[in-house]
């Protein structure tokens, strides 16, 4: 295991060779997460897929080439070169599937994905044999390996990638009508063809310039995640668009260092898992669309609905047993509450609790409920505004007086105090001077023992 | 089936040899001799017509009529196999700045991460060019077009978070935005609410009162009359244009929706079955 020093030392990045290595993989993060998004966004996630797989034949034949012609045939360059070649094919292989039969863009997708990979790993093997080269390490494109990285190999993986954000930005508003609404995009007059091929361009370079740390097969989830997590965050695309190359920055920067520390672990894989952690945090956490938040949100609103279901009914049970017209805050029987509404005993203890935790109720003996000051005050407001909102819809919406409860029931809890107060001025010719105006509907008369 | 009379030019119908009508110069949209095929299948054959200036236009027919694909073509959006469109007299690529368009509302991903005032001011991104961001100016008038829609309020929503009139109201907005003189309308009114419908129709008289032509696909016979002043009854081929009044007959729509399968759709059918 690592310990302290070294940890800081490659975090800080004082070591000039993980420096290059952490570097450049942050930078590539930055650019995946920038062009991931507009990939994602343009739903083009599975052809990014098949393109990385496509480029590992150009790996090996580019090697050979380089062998044949004197050189070690290791030059990253050359071998990106071969890749992007190789990747060029194999979409161009995909469009012409597509475009020359009526087979779906999954199965051009699974076919050049499958059968470029399948070519890739065969001609590895056979350049491998070449006699005079030595081959060893290009498997490190498949999974990807850092520490092979020089000074040179630093400088193409930044240049790249910076020249990559940088088209995202510039073509920012283009690459969003593009995504948004292709058919629109053209009809006005914009070149939607030049977009995609200059976007897929993006995802080929990102590609190639991640296949020496991450590797062909994970590039992809390098393209992916980062936005899919961004989105958790946002409702617009520019914040979406940093957080992705945050997130991309940062699997990028954490990923490489780890791996620095542990060489014994491939790159690509740590990088992708640091941003798949990322992912999750953002799936889970994320207040916007996270999952939690989400729950939670539900549930508050559930407890809320349950807390007025209550209180109107007890106002209700209040009302009836009043006898001149005056409703008093009086102990009434529990069993009384069951019938009010289709609670079973065991939700109805649960939904009392949380009331007696919000000092709605008061102690009582027994059998009895009483509700204290605060609940009544608040009982009287939720029957108010039920009663308000089922005179507006027999009034204008023209409800039948026997349908309007169960209709009201579901509004009158996200009514804010701004719908109230225009419900009153509606409603200002009716009963509305008394603080809780008689139901328009005859009550449910409590269950009686 | 003759299959193999089917394989060439002849199976689509005789041209007709009658003197081809005339096409006034600076209509809103006058269309020759149009023919559009997808895959081997026809879908427009033989279109011939013309749009004159400040009309209501509805646009009728069956399913798969090719009421869609007629607006596409004339936005250069599907490849012609024969004829042309011409707006204002000049083929669409010289003149689209005078053209609005309304795809149909399942068209695009509403769970897209832009909010309305976002979808509306992408009606000015062809006025503003290449690069150029959307300056102070263009975003108050998408805000302006936004309230023409009645949906002002829900300008910084994101659009999942709209409802499917809003949804509709928001591509109005954008068509607005556009500052065209002909508006093409992809059903608009499918699967609106009342108040929605009621705020289309009332947007459409105003745009028609400014001397704007709309050309709006439409589905529900019930309101043609009232909604359009003008009609394109279409199944494939136009069976009657003209003023409401005179083409909303009782024999043009048996021509239109007829149960029979007409001559065209069993050649169309043929041509489909055929092996090539």
């Amino acid at each position: 295991m690592p310990d302290l020093r070294e940890i800081v030392e490659v975090l800080l990045l004082q070591n000039y060779n993980t420096r290059l290595v952490v570097l450049s993989t942050t930078l590539l993060g930055i650019a995946a997460g920038l062009v991931g998004s507009f990939l994602l966004l343009r739903k083009r996630s599975l052809m990014g897929d098949a393109l990385s797989h496509a480029t590992l034949p150009g790996v090996a034949i580019a090697f050979a080439v380089m062998v044949a012609l004197g050189g070690t045939g290791k030059s990253l360059p050359g071998l990106l070169l071969g890749a992007t070649l190789s990747g060029i094919a194999g979409v161009a292989t995909m469009l012409l599937i597509r475009h020359t039969t009526r087979l779906r863009d999954d199965v051009a997708m699974g076919f050049v994905l499958s059968v470029f990979f399948g070519v890739g790993v065969a001609s590895l093997r056979m350049v491998q044999s070449m006699p005079g080269a030595s081959a060893a390490g290009l498997e490190s494109f498949i999974y990807g390996k850092t520490a092979s990285m020089v000074h040179a190999d630093f400088l193409i993986i930044s240049i790249v990638a910076g020249l990559s954000s940088l088209a995202c930005l510039i073509f920012l508003k283009e690459f969003l009508l593009l995504c948004f609404d292709d058919g629109f995009a053209a009809s006005q007059g914009w070149p939607t063809l030049f977009l995609d091929i200059l976007l897929l361009t993006l995802v080929t370079a990102v590609t190639v310039i991640g296949l020496q740390s991450v590797g062909l097969i994970l590039v992809i989830a390098f393209l992916i995640t980062p936005p899919t997590a961004a989105r958790f965050w946002t409702q617009r695309l520019v914040p979406m668009l940093f957080i992705a190359a945050f997130i991309g920055g940062a699997s990028g920067w954490l990923g490489a260092s780890l791996s620095a520390l542990t060489p014994q672990l491939p790159a690509g894989a740590v990088i992708v898992i640091v941003a798949a952690i990322l992912f999750l945090i953002s799936m889970l956490f994320a207040p916007v669309r996270g999952a939690i938040p989400r729950a939670v949100r539900q549930i508050r609103l559930r407890r809320k609905v349950d807390r007025q279901h209550l209180l109107r009914a007890a106002y209700e049970i209040l009302e009836v047993q009043a006898r001149d017209g005056v409703v008093r805050n009086e102990p009434f029987p529990l069993a009384d509450l069951l019938g009010k509404r289709s609670w079973t005993p065991l939700q109805l203890r649960r939904i009392l609790k949380i009331a007696r935790r919000e000092d709605h109720l008061e102690t009582a003996a027994p059998g009895t409920i009483r509700l204290s000051e605060s609940g009544f005050g608040e009982a009287s407001r939720a029957t108010r505004n039920h009663r308000l909102w089922e005179t507006y819809l027999i009034q204008y919406a023209d409800i039948a007086p026997s349908h309007v409860d169960r209709d009201a029931d579901m509004v009158e809890h996200i009514l804010g105090a701004k719908l109230v107060s225009q419900l009153e001025t509606y409603l200002s010719d009716h009963d509305l001077a008394l603080p809780v105006p008689p139901s328009p509907h005859p009550l449910a008369p409590a269950s009686t023992k | 089936m003759h299959s193999e009379s089917l394989n060439t030019q002849s199976t689509f119908p005789a041209r007709n040899t009658e003197p081809r009508p005339e096409h006034p110069p600076e209509i809103p949209l006058a269309i020759h001799d149009l023919t559009v095929a997808y895959h081997r299948k026809p879908v427009l054959w033989d279109i011939e017509l013309n749009i004159p200036e400040g009309k209501l236009v509805g646009i009728v027919g069956p399913n798969g009529a090719g009421k869609s694909t007629l607006l596409k073509a004339c936005l250069d959006l599907v490849p012609l196999t024969s004829g042309w469109a011409h707006i204002y007299g000049k083929p669409y690529r010289k003149n689209r700045h005078r053209v609005a368009y309304v795809p149909q509302r399942e068209s695009v991903d509403w769970d897209f991460p832009v909010n309305a005032l976002d979808v509306v001011a992408m009606g000015a991104y062809r006025r503003l060019g290449w690069f150029r961001r959307v300056s102070k100016s263009e975003t108050e008038r998408a805000m302006d077009a936004l309230e023409q829609v009645g949906i002002g309020h829900l300008a910084l929503r994101q659009i999942s978070q709209l409802s499917g009139g809003q949804q509709q109201r928001v591509f109005l907005a954008r068509a607005l935005m556009q500052d065209a003189d002909l508006y093409l309308m992809d059903e608009p009114f499918a699967a609106v609410d009342a108040a929605t419908e009621e705020a289309i129709v009332e947007l459409l008289r105003k745009l028609s009162d400014r001397g704007k032509t709309c050309l709006v696909v439409h589905h529900d016979l019930a309101t043609v009359t009232t909604y359009f002043d003008w009609l394109v009854l279409i199944n494939m081929r136009v069976v009657a244009d003209g003023p409401s009044g005179e083409t909303f007959t009782r024999e043009n729509l048996q021509k239109t929706y007829g149960g029979k399968l007409n001559l065209l759709e069993k050649a169309a059918e043929a041509l489909r079955s055929t092996p090539l």
